[in-house]
């Protein structure tokens, strides 16, 4: 299993941002949490250049930080997307077929559960029983909820957000 | 600030000013609750609208301020209004649109609007609740009654005086007996006697030393921590000043989750005004002592609140738990002897200074002084934040306190310590809450979080669902903890399932009593807790669910039936129509039957029959 | 002294014993899975518990210090009743794949389960499926395996590379390279020592022996192999010989009833690298430039310099490692004179690394016109073709090597151990300088097992300033002594710690071993007793290599020379 690779839009400014915040910490004991969270603050997620940044920065090995990253569930290696869709995965909307739903999203989108597609635009999650099971399928974008999807209403569901 | 005097001087003038003092003749003050409960409510617009509205009226003797939480949530968001000589009063459920009739009737007035304070045909202060009747609100005292972003009003209420007697009156040893007399034990949920923490720090060897703060409060359903920092910050700042003093330390830490942005923020603020005041930074009171605090965020782990965890969490690691001995105390912080208290012991300090130890340990039973903070939550009337002398019942809290469980419902049990926790049943209801009673029961303080359930609760579901968290906070260092949570709750979803044997329970309790002598720490040691408590006092419902394959309480899916009641149902197929296996069928105007194999227990129908003809069994 | 009582038995010791180690003196097995001494004490396994008295849970023995008076119990209900549980947990989170794994009859878990008597796992549920990351040329990692010791973070974190750690959290712990990047991708050295600090069979060798197998069986392949000095000092701990028993003349034997064609000698070229190397030493020397001159024949080292210490590319020695010498020697020099055509020559090295199966794909190691070393295997992986040949290792005569490649000076034996290859350089270099030999040639200050070994020689009126480090963390501390200014001519580094000895593709001795015996040195002492028994040892003494200049290099570093047995290197990437 391989981590999508999202390109990473860094800015100059960004990485001069977080360059700072390096040198603000550097010599400070335990620094790499507090500068991780700055760090998500700048970027709005960690990914591998951001990480490597920082690695060669505190000089503090890259496999420690990822280490230090996936262990705690603030630090997030994928950005949110503008549009976060859920597909709920309990029972009932299971049984009518959301598990298809949820493969045909992630064709669509080209990206695993937990991630975010390249442009930012959408992020995926899978969520267990959100109480709606007489709409079975469910599917959530942001706020809206639609029921009874099927794959035929991806494509105008999505037309939504597409524009 | 150089001296007790200085501080003193600031109090007069502080207390003058913003209409603090209790004897004074004239000028209004009005709080509006805007802790993180309050601010969700929409406190806000009500704080704008009456800063708004007083200024607009011209009311030159008003005070409008920000306070932190008063306890009482559910009838956020709260304003108090203060006038000289009288009962405060309560307003609760506060709207921007309900402030120009207050200020114009009561504040301009003299009139309080009874209809909209708390006791509704008559205005009232929450003090005349029974909610309150019963508190002692010793670690919460200025929450809800100070503006927590302004040193003043904590100095106004005899702030950092505590610091002041302790660094020019007391000895190290003089504070670290007075502590040890009090008879203070740690609130965070260890009990662990404070005193004694602070005389194996003192008396630890090293060239520096470190006091930091728990304030990682993970427990779900637990509010306390956040309550005082929320409301009362500089009582922690001063208490972890006089607690670097008494064991030797010049340097703090509090350790906060990052869920808790309010906080940190009011944190930062306070820090900030302290050491403005030279009351952090150095030669503190002009005694020489330097203290300072730094703050460093969690980022998402449970498991942080354990004591080795979240130290080796402010070193920049995952927070992996390591093995004690050596214990904190003596090799803590990069090695170093280090101090780890949590929030509301600290919050208590102060006072314990400046009013003795005999007037805390006044308070609480024999083995347990003081008060607790709890946060009621669950089946219960007044879900809110209490602070109670040790010793209190349970019944007190839930039948006065709490107000009992709505809608009629039958007590069934009450969870105190969250994950790490056990259940009292209802035949215990009389338990003292203390340490120890609650040790001796199979439960323990935790925290603070009490949470109420009723009789339609089920209790092998309760212990999944605290399975399911600790299996997901795990930190995966040790095997007994990583493994054993995760073949406990699959046990437990087998039994939930309706597919477990009686093999399985007693599988399930050597499971537990492995675990709990094997884990590295405390949270895989307590972790069987809720299981094993559950199974000791409701045994029957587990054997429920094996034997017979029933959930007595109705909740769990796999083995409720939903079935049609026949003399009900009016077949209009409605139910049919949402049903998402079509496991529903008949003949309009004829009862539908549901076809027990294809049923997934959904709930579907039930919802959407317009009849009330589908039971759950 | 602080005295307490196990079991009721009064015992004395050093404060700082911990509980596990003080039980083993009055002999006390606790056992053990994810302590290895000096390496990995973190309590996480939880099979040590014990009972102390007064303490309300169990407490892990591996770390916890003794203190005055305490009362351990190690064998009481509530002890062995925890330890079955706990190792039935782990055992039900385990791909119990005995029959077909790598570590079958060496694996610390299997004996473990053997010894406390497991006879049912009652604790059977969800396990996580990893896939094997075989991406690499030397490693294999399989999660599926892994017990989460953290034996192979603290290996690769005590050589101050960490590209491995603990990820996720919980049940969802996986040990790995950061970013689910696969180890080939990542600055990993290949050094191996996460292999030998495994307890079960997650990690192990990319395996050669199918590609060895298939030269051996072709009668049109002239299959010639050589063998490292380590190799020698441990090959036969995989036959239950003593740990350090030397067993060269049976391992020469054993490989010719293999089917190999020709059975020569390693040291042969490490003699041939240090007339190569020495050469060189005394060109920079005299001209003061590029010093200090480091060594080259780790490759482990090498792609370390690469990766992490670039600026010193042009500091080391251009000579080839010398197996591969051997290598491009085989394919050209030994091809004309066997008069086989080189192509039909399949050349194996028998080495105590697993980095040396990166060192023969590196395409500068194709100087004869094709890759001069086809395979390489592990003492382990040898070992098990013995195994599987069906020969009585332990009957063997011992046999000679074939020539012209199988006779070394004692300076080439001692090539597998910390310090070897500098004793070795100076035993040359001090004559050619001085005119006349070493007094005494046991160099004695670069040996031994201290990380790093410094010492000043006076040849030729000058004052040479050497220095050794073994292990990566180690060559950190001296190359970032010479970035801070301090001043040496010749350094030897070696990627494993101990050197050769305890490489990568070494038997793996188990933790409890480990504890009491000090492998390294027992190893290193069967190669410095046969430098002792030497009649030469020094290598310009060697005569075959003496021949293979006249008849085809010249002298050392010749314009041939430099073709065939000297290379170049790369800068590469930290990430």
């Amino acid at each position: 299993m391989s981590i999508a690779t999202i390109p990473f839009k860094g800015t100059k400014e960004q990485e001069e941002k977080l360059r700072e915040v390096i040198k603000k910490h550097t010599g400070e004991n335990g620094a790499v949490i507090p500068v991780l969270h700055e760090a998500q603050d700048i970027y709005g997620y960690l990914p591998i250049e951001v990480q490597k940044i920082i690695s060669e920065g505190l000089n503090v090995p890259l496999a420690e930080i990822y280490g230090i990253v996936t262990f705690y569930t603030q630090f997030s290696l994928y950005p949110k997307g503008e549009y976060e869709v859920s597909v709920c995965l309990g029972t009932a909307c299971y049984v009518k077929g959301s598990g298809t739903i949820i493969e045909k999203i992630k064709e669509r989108l080209g990206i695993d559960v937990g991630q975010c597609t390249a442009d930012g635009k959408f992020s995926l999650n899978a969520t267990r029983c959100i109480g709606a099971c007489g709409l079975a399928p469910v599917m959530t974008v942001n706020d809206a909820v639609f029921g009874q999807v099927t794959p035929a209403d991806l494509d105008d569901i999505f037309a939504k957000y597409q524009a | 600030m150089k001296s007790l005097a200085e501080l003193q001087a600031l109090r007069d003038c502080t207390l003058d000013k913003l209409n603090l003092r209790k004897d004074r003749k004239e000028g209004i003050r009005i709080v509006v609750g805007m802790a993180t409960c309050g601010i969700a409510a929409g406190a806000r617009p009500v704080l704008e609208a009456l800063e708004r509205e007083v200024k607009a009226q011209k009311l030159d003797n008003v005070m409008v301020m920000q306070t932190g939480c008063i306890g009482m949530c559910r009838l956020e968001p709260i304003v108090e209004v203060y006038e000289p000589g009288k009962e405060k009063i309560t307003y609760v459920h506060m709207t921007a649109d309900k402030v120009s009739k207050i200020v114009s009737e009561h504040i301009i007035n003299g009139r309080p609007v009874a209809e909209y304070s708390v006791g509704t045909d008559k205005a009232q202060s929450v003090n005349d609740t029974v909610f309150y009747a019963k508190q002692k609100r010793v670690a919460l005292r200025n929450c809800g009654v100070i503006n927590p972003e302004n040193i003043d009003e904590y100095i106004a209420f005899d702030g950092y005086q505590a610091l002041a007697k302790a660094l020019t009156e007391m000895s190290r040893e003089d504070v670290i007996q007075t502590v040890k007399d009090s008879g203070l034990r740690g609130r965070g949920g260890g009990g662990f006697p404070t005193g004694m923490k602070w005389d194996f720090t003192y008396k630890a060897v090293g060239d520096k030393k470190y006091v930091c703060c728990n304030a990682d409060e993970g427990d779900p359903g637990a509010f306390m921590d956040r309550s005082v920092l929320e409301g009362d910050p500089h009582a922690v700042i001063e208490a972890m000043a006089i607690a670097g003093y008494a064991v030797g330390a010049d340097q703090g830490y509090i350790y906060i989750r990052a869920e808790y942005p309010i906080a940190v923020e009011r944190l930062k603020i306070a820090i900030g005004q302290a050491r403005e005041y030279g009351l952090l930074g150095k030669d503190i009171f002009g005694t020489g002592f330097n203290f300072d605090l730094d703050i460093r965020l969690g980022a998402g782990a449970f498991v942080c609140g354990e004591e080795t965890a979240l130290l080796t969490s402010i070193e920049g690691n995952r927070g992996e738990p390591r093995p004690r001995p050596p214990f904190p105390a003596v090799k803590g912080l990069w090695g170093k002897p280090t101090l780890l208290n949590n929030v509301e012991t600290y919050a208590n300090i102060a006072q314990i200074i400046l009013n003795g130890a005999d007037w805390f340990a006044s308070m609480g039973t024999e083995k347990s002084k003081g008060t607790k903070v709890f946060a009621l939550g669950g089946k219960i009337n007044n879900t809110g934040l209490v602070e109670i002398p040790m010793g209190t019942t349970l019944r007190e809290i839930i039948e006065e306190i709490g107000g009992g469980i709505p809608n009629g419902k039958k007590f069934k049990a009450a969870q105190t310590g969250g994950p790490s926790g056990g259940c009292i049943p209802a035949s215990l209801i009389d338990t003292p809450i203390d340490y120890d009673s609650l040790m001796a029961i199979g439960s323990m303080m935790g925290s603070g979080g009490l949470i109420v359930m009723d009789e339609d609760n089920c209790m092998v579901d309760i212990a999944k669902f605290f399975l399911e968290f600790t299996v997901d906070e795990s930190c995966g260092k040790c095997s007994p903890c990583r493994i054993g949570t995760k073949r406990l709750l699959e046990i437990l979803t087998k039994i939930t399932d309706g597919k477990g044997t009686m093999e399985d329970l007693d599988k399930l309790e050597n499971l537990c009593y492995a675990i709990k002598s094997s884990a590295l720490c405390g949270l895989g040691q307590t972790a069987p807790n809720p299981v094993l408590s559950t199974l000791r006092y409701f045994r029957d419902e587990y054997e429920a669910h094996v034997k017979d394959k029933k959930c007595p309480a109705h909740v769990c899916k796999a083995l409720a039936q939903y079935k049609i009641n026949p003399e009900k149902c009016k077949g209009c197929s409605l139910c049919a129509r949402q049903c998402p296996v079509n496991a529903i069928s008949g003949e309009i105007k004829s009862p539908f039957v549901i076809d027990q194999d294809k049923c997934i227990k959904c709930g579907a129908c039930q919802s959407t029959c317009k009849f009330g003809a589908i039971d759950k069994e | 002294m602080v005295n307490l009582k196990i079991n009721g038995q009064e015992v004395s010791v050093p404060e700082g014993t911990t509980i596990l180690e003080a039980a083993r003196w009055i002999g006390i097995n606790i056992p053990t899975l994810c302590y290895l001494k000096d390496l990995n004490q973190i309590g996480a396994c939880r099979m040590c518990l014990v009972e102390v008295k007064g303490a309300r849970a169990l407490q892990a023995a591996c770390v916890y210090p003794v203190a005055e008076g305490i009362e351990v119990f190690t064998n009481t209900e509530k002890v062995r009743n925890a330890r079955r549980t706990t190792l039935e947990l782990i055992l039900s989170n385990h791909e119990r794949k005995c029959l077909t794994c790598i570590r079958n009859r060496n694996c610390e878990l299997q004996a473990l389960a053997d010894e406390l008597g497991i006879d049912d796992i009652p604790f059977d549920g969800e396990n996580i499926k990893h896939e094997i990351d075989n991406s690499s040329t030397s490693l294999v990692r399989d999660n599926n395996k892994c017990i989460l010791c953290r034996r192979c973070i603290a290996a690769c974190d005590n050589q101050e590379i960490s590209v491995i750690s603990a990820v996720n959290r919980g049940f969802k712990t996986e040990v790995r390279a950061a970013f689910e990047q696969p180890m080939k991708d990542v600055a990993c050295v290949f050094c191996g020592q996460c292999i030998v600090a495994c307890p079960v069979g997650a990690l192990y060798e990319n395996s050669h022996i199918p590609r060895v197998r298939a030269a051996l069986d072709n009668p049109e392949k002239h299959v010639v192999v050589q063998t490292a000095p380590a190799v020698r000092a441990a090959l036969g701990e995989e036959f239950g010989l003593p740990i350090g028993t030397p067993v060269t003349g049976k391992m020469a034997a054993a490989l010719r009833r293999l089917g190999f064609d020709k059975v020569f000698d390693t040291d042969t070229a490490a003699d041939l690298t240090i007339m190569e190397e020495g050469t060189e030493f005394i060109e920079r020397f005299t001209k003061q430039e590029k010093l200090p001159l480091i060594t080259s024949c780790s490759p482990g080292w090498v792609k370390f310099c690469e990766h992490y210490y670039p600026e010193f590319i042009d500091n080391l020695s251009t000579a080839k490692s010398p197996m591969e010498m051997f290598g491009a020697v085989i394919k050209s020099y030994y091809a004309e004179k066997a008069g086989i055509d080189k192509k039909d020559i399949f050349s194996v090295a028998v080495m105590p690394c697993t980095s040396k199966k990166y060192e023969i794909s590196r395409e500068e190691h194709s100087s004869s016109g094709t890759q001069d070393i086809d395979a390489s295997l592990t003492t382990r992986e040898l070992a098990r073709m013995i195994k599987q040949a069906g020969i009585d290792f332990n009957s063997l005569p011992d046999e000679e090597f074939d020539q012209p490649f199988g006779m070394a000076t004692g300076a080439g034996v001692i090539f597998g151990a910390t310090g070897g290859v500098m004793e070795a350089a100076i035993r040359t270099v001090y004559e050619i300088l001085e005119g006349k030999p070493l007094e005494n040639l046991n160099v004695t200050p670069v040996r031994g097992l201290d990380g790093v070994k410094e010492a000043t020689l006076k040849i030729a009126g000058k004052d040479v300033r050497v220095a050794v480090a073994h292990g990566t963390k180690n060559a950190r501390i001296i190359l970032e002594k010479v970035k801070a200014g301090e001043h040496y001519d010749f350094i030897e580094i070696m990627a494993c710690p101990g050197g050769c000895i305890h490489g990568g593709g070494q038997p793996i001795v188990d933790s409890k071993t480990k504890a009491t015996t000090n492998v390294k040195a027992l190893r290193a002492k069967a190669l410095y007793s046969e430098d002792e028994a030497s009649t030469l040892r020094k290598s310009h003494e060697n005569p075959y290599v003496q021949k293979l200049y006249e008849e085809y290099f010249g002298k050392p570093c010749s314009h041939k020379a430099h073709e065939l047995l000297h290379t170049t290197y790369t800068k590469r990437d930290k990430f």
